[in-house]
């Protein structure tokens, strides 16, 4: 392949954030022509290095040089890239849904004749441009009224409008179905015979093996190694080796669980999306937690496991579908949230400052939050109580704040995470679900947050971890379950638990025999 | 000049909403300063402050209910129009049904949670703006009114106008003074002394150092002078006037509000709402419920509003309650509440009520024309929410507060304590 002339090289990428390295030293070259796969685990790099080539972080906020086209390119914005041919497509879709096909195909790019709209040319290379994506629609049809599926390729189609050179394609078939998936990598094989460039990120590895020509797999803001699939005789197993190949130190407290009897168990659970309705976020799901236990959730970013947690956790996700939930034997109905805090159970969000915690709150009205009951009498807060109650969860959680009156939003993200768990740890649960405990939180805290967790299995409690970071939940964990589009795909005993053998089972669509 | 803050910080408590709570106070007393100066005394004295009070007790009323609705990140646009349907309809009550007067009112406040109801059905469980059904509300119950009362004014009975024009009655000895308002007077004085008793009392189950016994002593003789002063200016009107009843009707929800949005579980749901409803509901906060209840609550004390103002006019007409909704609004932004929702307080409100009614008297008085007089209430009220909203974009939440910075900014000068957490902007922390 070294004689195809080389379309685009990224050389020693380095992009910093206030306080983390989100890229050092990457490097990328692209073929013309080819398509190349970018792999890696959430958070390696992958988004902010496209981001930094299509211009979103401008030339100027990182370091490193950018060739396109042999020559040294210095993106401004998103336009400068998209006039020189490279086109970005989201995994979130910019489209307008009340707006027609054409109109959104040439949206901030329409044709015009003497100022106005041309709409007649417009329809007329929107068929064209269709055609090209293998569209066959009314250029008129809203963009709500066709599926997930053609609407990615309206995308591809406006980026087609803007004479596209270079294609990148962000997660491209996670919200597909199968057969629209198929369609789309069969589009993309289309593209490389007529000679247009095309990367990908994914997670879905076997369809990286099935199109992709080079991979280039990122870890920790790093370029591990560039494959070639056909000359490297590359396989699933090769790609994970070089996603995770990271060893696991000792960043765990020393633990040994006391675990007791199953008392907690959701069966056969389905639920939808709360909007389309046609797309089922949890797939006949089933999984059990015992007293002492913790017990993890692996799985893709979109897998489904906030999607299960919450919908579990008094129905604040989706639209129940079936199932049921057992506590302690018997089966309980959560409808609300306040029916989960009453039977017991806490859900940790994975974005705390978003849906955790009120900002313009202190450490001691967030602390009570969830169970207020707790510290009233006939209905009176008692001002002391809930001192003291905010006051002994920050010394034995050992909180970083002056006193609890200190505003929640003046605090580190450890910190705001340890007043997290204060407030859920208040309301006595007896299941705690946490999901992504310790993200955007340092080494440190994250220690001292695996020490909390320990310490809560170890009181009785089940405990339920989600995390994209496997060497996370391998060191915590003592069972591991699987998740998939929505599907628990695989049950792993901490003693089998590895990061290929996870990130097999989270990427492959072989369901788990189910009972 | 540490000193100086110090003092500040144990007059009105240690925490930051107090320190605003300072800056608003500093504010009106201020305003009343200068226009007691610019009017030669008209401003305080025993008449002015009666009708003071009497003209805009409903406003302060109904600026309770906004407060609520504004914490919950709502707004009602509708009150002016509900007041003035629930007094049409109070007032046919009495002079062509014939209901007696107390159960007027009683069916008043029925009318005001049934049109609460109404509006809060659609804000709730089918998740109209506040904004748009309160919009509606306000042409329909308008429009409701005219009809009702044939756009005629209707008059009201003796007995029902004691609510808006009556008075602390006259009793027991002689003393040149009206003595149910000095006894009044004593037993808001003895509250304060309480209070003051039980917060030493809270601080120190806190674990924490209660301010020094002087500062305590000072901050009582403060409070229990401004009543004394406030008693006996009321207590020395004309003959058959003191304070209005209608001033107690008004302290008594300011006292039961305060104590309900602070105090109980269901008040801190409504600030949990405004501040992140989200967060909230996750929490196991039931938010139809608390969005219901706002909306409901404000159409109520709207009605009551009405009335009052019914019957202190005496009759009920087709224009009563125009404008109030902006009246209620600006005292509530100017009385520190953020237009997101979820901060904001009750005694605030009211204080921000009072600079506006201090304003709007004052300028009268100096026989300002209400052309200009309206002309200055909507500048202090752009500037007041500019303020917030500037405030909110260095990550702080003071509104008159903020007023006093330049004062306090000249005051320290050499930062001589570490720098008042309250300046830091937030998104220093946001890191992690």
């Amino acid at each position: 392949m070294s004689d195809v002339p080389i379309l685009l090289e990224m050389r020693s990428i380095t992009k910093e954030f206030p306080g983390v390295k989100a890229l050092s030293d990457v490097n990328l070259v692209v073929r013309a022509g080819e398509i190349h796969a970018i792999c890696g685990e959430n958070g390696a790099g992958k988004s902010t290095l496209m981001k930094v080539l299509s211009g979103v972080y401008p030339h100027g906020t990182y370091d490193g040089k950018i060739i396109y086209q042999g020559s040294e390119s210095k993106f401004s914005d998103i336009r400068a890239s998209e006039n020189a041919g490279i086109v970005i497509i989201h995994q979130e879709l910019a489209l307008i849904p009340g707006m027609s096909i054409a109109e959104n195909i040439f949206l901030g790019n329409e044709p015009r004749k003497r100022g106005a709209i041309d709409w007649k040319a417009a329809n007329r290379m929107a068929l064209d441009l269709m055609a090209r994506v293998g569209l066959e629609e009314d250029p008129d049809t809203l963009i709500k009224d066709i599926g997930v599926g053609k609407q990615q390729l309206v995308e591809i189609a406006k980026a087609f409008a803007k004479d596209v050179k270079l294609l990148i394609l962000d997660e491209p078939t996670a919200a597909l179905n199968e057969a629209d998936s198929k369609h789309l990598l069969d589009l993309l094989r289309g593209f490389r015979s007529r000679g247009i460039t095309s990367i990908m990120i994914s997670h879905k590895l076997n369809e990286i093996e099935a199109i992709a020509d080079q991979i280039t797999i990122l870890r920790d803001g790093r370029t591990v190694e560039t494959l070639d699939v056909k000359a490297d005789g590359v396989d699933e197993d090769r790609i994970v080796r070089g996603m995770v190949g990271r060893e696991l130190s000792s960043r765990f407290p020393d633990h040994t669980p006391k675990i007791g009897d199953v008392f907690f168990e959701v069966r056969n659970w389905n639920v939808r999306h709360p909007i389309s309705a046609e797309r089922q976020v949890c797939k006949n799901e089933s999984f059990v937690v015992r007293r002492g236990e913790i017990v993890g959730f692996a799985g893709l970013m979109g897998a489904g496991r906030t999607e299960l947690a919450m919908s579990v956790f008094g129905r604040s996700y989706g639209v129940y579908e079936s199932g049921t939930i057992i506590k302690d034997g018997k089966e309980i109905v959560l409808k609300s949230v306040a029916d989960a805090i009453d039977n017991g159970l806490a859900y940790v969000s994975e974005d705390r400052k978003a849906i955790g915690l009120n900002l313009l709150d202190d450490i001691k009205t967030s602390t009570v939050a969830a169970k207020l009951s707790k510290i009233s009498h006939h209905g009176v807060l008692n001002e002391v109580e809930e001192y003291q109650a905010a006051e002994a969860y920050r010394k034995e959680l050992r909180t970083k704040a002056p006193t609890v009156d200190e505003s929640v939003s003046k605090l580190s993200g450890g910190n705001q995470q340890k007043v997290v768990l204060a407030k859920w740890m208040f309301t006595d649960p007896d299941l705690l679900i946490l999901d992504e405990p310790t993200r955007g939180i340092d080494v440190g805290a994250k220690y001292e947050i695996y020490g909390i967790i320990q310490r809560l299995a170890d009181q009785g409690k089940g405990v339920v971890v989600i995390s994209s970071e496997l060497p996370e939940l391998i060191g915590l964990c003592d069972r591991i379950y699987t998740v998939f589009e929505g599907a628990i795909t695989g049950e792993i005993a901490r003693a089998d638990a590895t990061p290929e053998n996870l990130m097999k089972q989270m990427t492959s669509t072989k369901k788990m025999a189910t009972r | 000049m540490s000193r100086l803050k110090d003092l500040q910080k144990n007059l009105f408590g240690g925490t930051t909403s107090n320190a605003r709570q300072f800056g608003m106070i500093f504010t009106l007393v201020a305003i009343v300063v200068l226009f007691q100066i610019l009017t030669d005394g008209l401003t305080l004295r025993s008449d002015n402050l009666i009708a003071l009070f009497q003209q805009n007790s409903y406003i302060l009323i109904l600026a309770i209910g906004m407060l609520m609705v504004i914490v919950a990140g709502h707004i009602d646009l509708s009150v002016g129009s509900v007041a003035a349907f629930a007094g049409i309809l109070v007032a046919k009550s009495m002079t062509e049904w014939d209901l007696p007067w107390p159960a007027a009112i009683v069916f008043g406040l029925a009318i005001g949670a049934a049109i609460g109801a109404w509006q809060g059905f659609w804000v709730a469980y089918i998740g109209v703006p506040a904004f748009i059904v309160t919009l509606a509300g306000m042409l329909l119950f308008r429009g409701g009114n005219q009809f009702i009362g044939n756009a005629q004014s209707i008059p009201v009975p003796e007995g029902f106008r004691e609510i808006g024009s009556g008075f602390l009655p006259e009793f027991g000895p002689n003393t040149g003074y009206n003595n149910a308002t000095l006894l009044l007077g004593l037993a808001a004085a003895l509250a304060v002394v309480w209070r003051e008793i039980q917060a030493r009392k809270t601080r120190r189950a806190m674990d924490a150092d209660p301010a020094p016994m002087w500062i305590s002593v000072l901050r009582m003789a403060i409070m229990v002078g401004v009543i004394a002063f406030a008693a006996l200016r009321f207590a020395s009107g004309r003959v058959g006037t003191s304070f209005p009843i209608s001033g107690i009707i008004l302290l008594v929800l300011v006292i039961a509000y305060s104590f309900y949005t602070r105090n109980t579980a269901g008040g801190r749901h409504i600030y949990a709402v405004g501040g992140n409803s989200r967060a909230a509901e996750l929490s196991g906060v039931k938010l139809k419920r608390v969005n219901f209840f706002v909306m409901m609550n404000m159409s109520v004390l709207a009605a009551l509003a009405g009335m009052i103002f019914v019957a202190r006019s005496a009759a009920s007409g087709p224009q009563d309650g125009n404008g109030w909704e902006l009246d209620a609004i600006a005292a509530v932004f100017i009385g520190g509440a953020a237009v997101a929702g979820g901060i904001g307080t009750i005694s605030g409100s009211i204080v921000g009520g009072l600079v506006m009614a201090v304003l709007n008297n004052g300028l009268q008085l100096m026989g300002v024309g209400t052309d200009r007089v309206q002309i200055i209430k909507g500048l202090v009220l752009l500037l007041a929410v500019a303020i917030d909203v500037y405030n909110k974009s260095q990550g702080r939440f003071s509104i008159i507060g903020s007023l006093m910075r330049p004062f306090r900014r000249e005051d320290s000068a050499p930062p001589a304590s570490p720098p008042d957490a309250e300046r830091e902007p937030a998104k220093a922390a946001v890191s992690g």
